[in-house]
């Protein structure tokens, strides 16, 4: 050991070890082995199946994990399903206690968690006790809030059931606090599986829910693998899955649940930037990227992997990079003075090593400080990338370690153009003294998450989830609690009538046939022919035949010919989507001018309401045409009142700080219309979509499509802009999937029988897009609830989290 | 700009600090466009400061050899209207032998000549404490220019600067004027440390921003830039007479100002946080900024210091507690 007269010259630092025996010794009370925390006790894996979870920083194991098996599941699940209406029943109070308590307990045991965590992820203890466990803390206490009010500010939600939550190994603590917190808190009972390499936090808090009287049942941890999460994902009675992980895990999730009615939210990967602009405090720069990349050794999935910066100021950046990379120090995580911990595993360590020579190969420069990494355990030095084109492959995959990229821009336009170049969407660094770029650019970024002038900062209270491939729903805050409720009328619904066949029913629907078959009116010799009126789609603001050349027969409620539309095919979407794209000066456009447009279809709609109350009339042989008419004409002014109402919120984030979530708009948004209710139906879920900014591509009902294709002359003469209502008629089975897997399409609204809904579900997984299906369940357009209103609103729009700091 | 060339000369002669490896700062031309260039973002800078004591700390035979550093940095001080020629001297007592001997034995630490960096006293003190000081190589260091507050007569002040070397005092802490800064005039605070620097001659300038009266954490940077081009040895936080003295964000900004202008120009200039540091966990955080913003170098008296008065009875008491595992009293320790 260095004496004190040495290191009084070298200044050195020395060890400052946080002491591993607390957490060892926690272990060794269990015998050193863990079973499944199921229903309130100690459960044995079914099938005697163990695994060892190991400490990443030296490779030893640290103890030994029960592997669930699909009874393991079962039996966690049919307790949870035990446990719920007693759990719901207690009400928002009682639950709140719960919740408060858990707090509590977290508090109490910060670092006994805090030491854990970091014995087995390999995470700096610093990170795990003044970051993940005070947000773990905080997290539940915040929900303990919403739990409390509940009753009064969701009073039209009802909790979900069981949900399946799988959580990854990243901050395995902190995911488990926004899977739980929120969805105990809400009336729901859990299954969580926390990831294989990092079980041991998870059931140190099981634990502590047994003491602090947490009702057996509401929360239970089964431990495994992959396959364990397969049982969880593809359990019969499980109502909703949260996942945290991979883009392509998440896709496996939506592909194996389509269908199935689970809720889903799914938390993915990321790219995401970090914008330095040439006015930004360069020296804070710094520091942000030292949060953003070498932050939790960089596996991070909102990670600020990317770094853009403004061509004048780049080489600066770079040279302070530089230096401050020499100051960092990785090493021995449970170390008080270490930066970086370990990585995961070897396996990840071998991925990231592989992306870093890949990345070499591929002609960027790459830089690593000049002290040497430790070689025993996992350990990665922080690597930046400069050099870096957006092409190779270092710029596009998540390498989920140390590594960061730098590229350059110009302006601030190519700035977010090269932001926006990616799949993902989870979050973005913004680094400006400009109050006015900051928040110019802010809403211009694919990110569910923005941080201005700061990066990786967490709240209970802000909601957290991305655009695009990196999944959908959000945690934390009033947004995060859709996720775990669902409309109270929901509850018990039927099969629809009309919604029994795959997209729309098959009954009256358009028809092919030959078109000799029959002209519709009988020729009286006093009368001249009707002109023949030729339907179009809509496309691009113009009336457009259809690609295919053919028409569809229109048959009226007593069969007899009504007429004809035309048969769009996926070239007629494919065209659709491109307008709708281009029509984006809709979504930037003023909510005020939006709710104009659509007061203006209103009035041209009620101008000609004898008209459609006629068609309606004779394609559905309806009665309540007059009322439908009516009634869409209130809706029509329904979506226009709120435009510009759907406000966002400003979130209490506990320092100085604004925090706005904002609701955007989706962005191309496919509607398949529902079959009963024709005009009502296409105006209802229309309407709000566009009084929110979205443009769309709508597939209207199959049974009276004629009602839309009337509908766009009402659009033609109200100064809808070209491109942001788009109609293509034809088979609703031949044109949704090609909707459903188009990459182009933001999200998809499915209004039609179940087996369609299944269809949408999987194919969305393509690109993430968000979906809204019926699953062919009923719902009463004519009912206020059921056919208008926040629901709309909420799938009409996501929340992006934008954080202001500030202080001069 | 007459002065230049003096000043150029003084370079590397700059007094008993160590002239063979830290050359002084000859100052440059005032740059306007840099001065307003100052980007500055006070979240980021908190939350880079909050950091620091958490990021890095020493234990052990490592926080021991810390604490006796941060001892030899200390601007040992005492600046009180009660002053007398017996404190003075009872503080420059303790100046040569801050730790006692028996307890740097215990610590294996005898062979380490432990002393503060400078005693600092009101001008009048001066005298006395050259003379207490004899021999000892610990140079006096004079507050200055009207201190604190700096509004007496420019002449009075250039004239008390020059009385106060000609005392012996080896180091001048000269107050600007804040006006200057609060109102931008940039000018007129490089021509008024220009001046300051000028009169001090070979005795090394610490210019004291007081940067608990400038508002912003940007005018801290701005007057830190100016004062450094106007040729400061040192930049020092705040006369401790104000609100709030040396805080972690306005030395961080100070210290990475000083590394700007290291980069830019090739000068050294110190730093001095003074006021407010009075436990041996805020010496030891401060060390960890310097050693992590600006590297080892400014972990020597030549570069850095601390202003304090109280902090060297915690420090004792510290090391008392690592040399014998009990936790020690005040009273143990001999006075200052």
């Amino acid at each position: 050991m260095a004496s004190i007269p040495q290191i009084f010259e070298s200044m050195d630092y020395g060890p400052a070890p946080e002491a591993a025996s607390p957490a060892l010794s926690w272990i060794e009370e269990h015998g050193g082995r863990f079973g499944h925390f199921i229903g309130g006790t100690w459960v044995e894996p079914g099938a005697g199946e163990w695994f060892e979870s190991m400490n990443p920083a030296t490779g030893k194991p640290l103890a030994r994990v029960a592997q669930g098996s699909s009874e393991d599941v079962d039996r966690a699940v049919k307790a949870a399903r035990a446990a719920q209406p007693g759990w719901a029943d207690a009400g928002g109070h009682a639950r709140a206690r719960h919740l408060y308590a858990l707090a509590r307990q977290v508090q109490k045991h910060s670092r006994l968690l805090s030491v854990l965590e970091s014995l087995d992820n390999g995470k700096p203890i610093r990170e795990s006790r003044d970051i993940d466990i005070p947000l773990v803390a905080r997290h539940f206490y915040h929900h303990a809030g919403w739990a409390q009010l509940m009753e009064t500010e969701l009073a039209d939600s009802a909790p979900l059931g069981v949900v399946g939550q799988i959580i990854p190994w990243n901050f395995p603590l902190l995911m488990l606090a926004w899977k739980i917190a929120p969805a105990i808190a809400m009336g729901n009972t859990v299954v969580l599986k926390p990831a294989e390499f990092t079980s041991l936090t998870a059931l140190l808090f099981a634990e502590l829910c047994h003491n602090a009287g947490l009702p057996p049942g509401v929360v239970n941890v089964v431990t495994g693998d992959g396959r364990t999460g397969e049982a969880i994902v593809t359990h019969s009675d499980i109502d909703k899955i949260a996942f945290t992980g991979s883009t392509d895990v998440g896709r496996i999730i939506r592909v194996a649940t389509a269908g199935t009615g689970k809720k889903l939210s799914l938390e993915l990967g990321g790219k995401s930037p970090f914008l330095v602009f040439e006015d930004a405090d360069l020296d804070s720069v710094v520091e942000g990227v030292v949060d953003a990349i070498w932050f939790n050794q960089g596996q991070v999935c909102c990670a600020g992997s990317r770094i853009l910066a403004q061509e004048g100021i780049a080489e600066k950046l770079t040279a302070r990079l530089r230096a401050r990379m020499e100051t960092l120090r990785v090493g021995d995580p449970l170390d008080k003075a270490v930066d970086i911990g370990a990585i995961i595993a070897p396996v990840q360590l071998e991925k990231i090593t592989a992306l870093v020579k890949q990345g070499e190969d591929e002609g960027a420069t790459m830089w690593q400080p000049s002290w040497s990494c430790p070689t025993e355990g996992c350990f990665y030095p922080p690597t930046l990338f400069t050099d870096v084109s957006p092409s190779a492959t270092i710029a596009q995959v998540e390498i989920f370690g140390p590594v960061v990229v730098m590229m350059t821009f110009r302006t601030p336009a190519e700035a977010v153009e090269l932001a926006n170049n990616t799949r993902y969407g989870l979050a973005a660094s913004v680094w400006t003294e400009s109050v006015n770029l900051a928040l110019d650019v802010a809403p211009k970024l694919a990110a569910g998450t923005v941080w201005v002038n700061c990066t990786n900062v967490f709240d209970a209270s802000a909601g957290f989830g991305g655009y695009r491939e990196s999944g959908f729903g959000r945690e934390g805050g009033r947004e995060g609690l859709r996720e775990y409720v669902k409309p109270r009328w929901t509850e018990g619904r039927k099969v629809g009538k009309s919604e029994g066949a795959k997209a729309g029913g098959k009954s009256t629907r358009a028809d092919e046939r030959s078109p000799a078959q029959g002209r519709v009116q009988t020729f009286r010799a006093s009368d001249l022919p009707t002109i023949d009126r030729t339907a179009k789609l809509y496309i691009g603001g113009r009336q457009a035949r259809p690609d295919s050349g053919y028409s569809l027969v229109v048959h009226d409620a007593s069969g007899a010919i009504a007429g004809e539309v035309g048969r769009g095919n996926r070239k007629d979407i494919r065209n659709a989507v491109e307008a709708a794209q281009s029509a984006r000066p809709w979504t930037k456009g003023t909510a005020h001018n939006r709710a104009q447009v659509l007061y203006y279809i209103a009035e041209n709609l009620a101008a000609r309401s004898d008209e459609f109350r006629k068609r309606l009339r004779s394609l559905t042989g309806d009665r309540s045409a007059a009322r439908e008419v009516d009634r869409a004409i209130e809706r029509v002014f329904s979506a226009a009142a709120w435009a510009d109402k759907w406000d966002g919120h400003v979130h209490h984030t506990p320092f100085r700080n604004v925090t706005l979530a904002m609701p955007e708009p989706i962005g191309v948004i496919g509607i398949v219309c529902p079959e009963s209710a024709p005009l009502l139906g296409f105006v209802s879920t229309v309407m709000p979509a566009v009084a929110l900014g979205n443009r769309v591509v709508v597939i209207p009902s199959g049974r009276a499509p004629l009602v839309a294709t009337d509908f766009y002359q009402v659009l033609e003469t109200s100064d809808v802009p070209a491109g942001v209502i788009n109609i293509v008629t034809g088979e609703p089975d031949e044109l949704t999937p090609v909707l459903a897997a188009h990459d182009d399409v933001d999200g998809l609204w499915h209004f039609g029988s179940a087996e369609g809904a299944a269809e949408v579900e999987k194919l969305s997984a393509g690109n993430m897009k968000r979906t809204w299906v019926d699953y062919g369940l009923e719902r009463d357009w004519f009912d206020e609830e059921q056919g208008a209103g926040r629901e709309f609103l909420e799938h009409a729009t996501q929340v992006k989290n934008i954080w202001v700091p500030y202080g001069e | 700009m007459a002065q230049i060339s003096r000043q150029a000369a003084n370079a590397g002669a700059g007094g008993d600090l160590d002239p063979r490896f830290i050359p002084r700062n000859p100052g440059i031309p005032l740059e306007l466009d840099w001065v307003r260039d100052v980007r500055i973002n006070r979240s980021a800078v908190e939350r880079r400061a909050a950091t620091l004591g958490t990021r890095r700390t020493v234990k052990k035979e490592w926080q021991a050899a810390w604490l006796l550093r941060a001892i030899t940095l200390m601007d040992l001080t005492t600046l009180s209207g009660d002053d007398t020629p017996g404190r003075v001297r009872r503080l420059c007592a303790k100046a040569r032998q801050p730790v006692q001997p028996d307890l740097l034995e215990q610590l294996g630490a005898s062979s380490l000549r432990i002393r503060t960096a400078a005693v600092c006293v009101y001008h009048a003190m001066v005298p006395t404490a050259v003379e207490a000081l004899a021999g000892s190589g610990i140079p006096v260091a004079a507050v200055s220019t009207g201190f604190p507050a700096g509004l007496s007569p420019f002449a009075q002040r250039l004239a008390e600067i020059g009385a106060s070397v000609e005392a012996g005092a080896e180091e001048i802490d000269i107050v600007i004027t804040r006006s200057h800064v609060l109102t931008g005039d940039w000018q007129a605070l490089y021509d008024e440390v220009r001046a300051f620097r000028e009169a001090c001659g070979d005795a090394h300038i610490k210019t004291i921003l007081a940067t608990g009266e400038l508002g912003t954490l940007r005018n801290v940077a701005r007057a830190s830039l100016v004062c450094m081009m106007a040729g400061a040895d040192f930049i020092k936080t705040s006369t401790g007479k104000e609100g709030v003295n040396a805080v972690l964000p306005v030395g961080l900004v100070m210290v990475r100002a000083i590394r700007d202008y290291l980069e830019r120009t090739g000068h050294l200039v110190g730093f001095k946080p003074a006021g407010g540091i009075r436990t041996a966990k805020d010496s030891l955080v401060w060390l960890s900024l310097m050693k992590e913003e600006l590297g080892p170098r400014w972990l020597r008296p030549e570069l850095f210091r601390f202003g304090a008065s109280a902090l060297l009875t915690d420090i004792e008491r510290q090391l008392e507690y690592f040399a014998t595992g009990r936790y020690s009293a005040n009273y143990r320790h001999p006075m200052g």
